[in-house]
């Protein structure tokens, strides 16, 4: 398969598991053909540590279609590397040069820690989601589509907003690990629509509560995750949040 | 209390805290700023030395004193707590970190420019405030009101000091341009219809605050005014 030209030198984070400290690794490859995605030449990378009897290197990735979610990697100082609105899988070898050395790092941040090499454990963000993420309904017969107009802009924007793949580059980014970009576009995609009404203070109440108690950091309003997100999600997600906790907190009469 | 909850102990409500006491200072500023303009009237500091005189006597201004430094100190208590918590939040940094890329190098480093910001803040209330409200003014001026003015004229004389205070406005107007669209996008205030005027409100806001301030001791250093 590897049939370029391209000569790299990577430095990638080894760490055996979370107890043990890590370090960065030089690796050499030749001969990495430009139309490779990244996570094909860590695989051609890891079938050379194999036939060498070392261990591979430890990553996420799933569909390798930008769709799924579970591939990260922080690629020379940004996450899913030097493009916009890609993740690591849909990046090709050709966005780099020829001779080219490679810093590939782990997340990071307190609520992902680290499980082996470049994989982090996301789940913080299961539980944010399994902390109100979603809506109640009963079971039965699809209602008629045209029951509930939702206005075109309302859809498109909580049509947005359910375009989080929710990779976790938005904390990887953020210069204080906030998670708030997630959280808010999982709001917002319900807060938007008709089904999510009923819960909607509570839901935010709740979600905003969990991600604090898994160790984000806070937002500072830098930008860094709407401009790294491969779905560019919007900010105006996160402002929907606080306004949405605002109402939640101080006006609505229901607590959590 | 109960019914609020964590409202305030939260990260947006502490980002609330941040970004309403932020918006306080911010017109706190256009006060300070308008009042001290009145020096480049070029009046020997007869008008600004009756702005001073109304600002040091009147019950209101000396009560809105109280509420201003406790704002500054709530600003200052949750920036200091929100960067602790920050840092938790990441325990192992990146090798190599391309912010650059991403956002503007102000917007991450709102803690630095306001460290600095503080230390201007301690000269600035012991060269003038502290002179004012304590120590005294030791000169009138031509309406018998305390000499505000002649303590300025004496204090930009020194070139060190001047240095400083012009170099740590540049630091506020690099504060006040992250600041102030902060302000709003943390209170909600995100909206496609006035996106573009904050924005630009928040741009001439920072440059012409800090250029006013900067200009004084300038304007002052050089005999501008005089």
């Amino acid at each position: 398969m590897s049939t370029g030209n391209m000569n790299l030198t990577l430095k990638v984070w080894r760490q055996k598991n979370n107890n043990t400290k890590g370090a960065l690794v030089d690796y050499k490859l030749a001969d990495i053909s430009p139309d490779m995605s990244f996570l094909e030449m860590f695989d051609v990378l890891n079938e050379q540590l194999i036939n060498k009897g070392e261990e591979p290197v430890v990553f996420d990735h799933d569909c390798r279609e930008g769709i799924c979610g579970m591939c990260s990697m922080y690629i020379n100082g940004r996450p899913h590397g030097p493009k916009d609105l890609v993740t690591t899988c849909q990046l090709h070898m050709r966005s780099f040069k020829d001779g080219d050395t490679i810093v590939v790092e782990p997340w990071r941040a307190a609520a992902f820690p680290v499980v082996k090499d470049l994989t982090v454990d996301r789940s913080a963000f299961d539980r944010v989601i399994a902390a109100g993420g979603f809506i109640s309904v009963n079971t039965g017969n699809a209602q008629d589509a045209n029951n509930l107009p939702i206005p075109k802009m309302q859809a498109d924007a909580a049509f947005e907003a359910a375009a989080c793949i929710g990779c976790g580059a938005c904390v990887a980014t953020c210069k204080n690990a906030s998670a708030m970009l997630f959280v808010s576009a999982k709001i917002s995609q319900l807060a938007l629509l008709p089904q999510g009404q009923p819960e909607r203070y509570r839901r935010v109440q709740s979600m905003v509560a969990q991600m604090d108690a898994e160790g984000f950091g806070n937002c500072t309003n830098t930008g860094a995750c709407e401009a790294e997100c491969p779905k560019g999600i919007s900010l105006e997600n996160i402002a929907r949040m606080n306004r949405d906790f605002a109402s939640a907190k101080f006006v609505s009469e229901e607590t959590v | 209390m109960s019914g609020f909850g964590n409202a305030l102990s939260s990260s947006i409500g502490r980002k609330y805290v941040m970004g309403i006491t932020g918006i306080f200072l911010i017109l706190f500023l256009i006060v300070h700023a308008g009042i001290n303009s009145l020096i480049f009237l070029d009046d020997n500091g007869l008008k600004f030395n009756i702005g001073a005189h109304f600002m040091a006597t009147n019950w209101i201004i000396r009560a809105g004193e109280y509420i201003l430094f406790l704002g500054l100190l709530v600003h200052i208590y949750q920036a200091v707590n929100l960067t602790i918590q920050n840092r938790k939040a990441r325990p192992v940094g990146y090798a190599v970190y391309n912010g650059n890329a991403n956002s503007k190098w102000y917007s991450r480093s709102m803690g630095l420019l306001g460290t600095l910001l503080l230390i201007f803040l301690v000269i600035h209330l012991k060269d003038f405030w502290v002179v004012s409200r304590f120590t005294g003014i030791p000169t009138v001026d031509a309406n018998g009101h305390e000499d505000l003015y002649a303590v300025m004229k004496e204090k930009f004389q020194d070139p060190v000091r001047v240095a400083a205070y012009v170099l740590l406005m540049i630091s506020l107007c690099y504060h006040l341009l992250h600041g102030f669209a902060s302000a709003f996008q943390t209170m909600g205030w995100n909206h496609s219809k006035y996106n573009g005027i904050i924005k630009r409100v928040s741009v001439w806001y920072a440059v012409i605050i800090s250029i006013v301030f900067a200009l004084m001791p300038i304007a002052v250093y050089t005999h501008l005014i005089d």
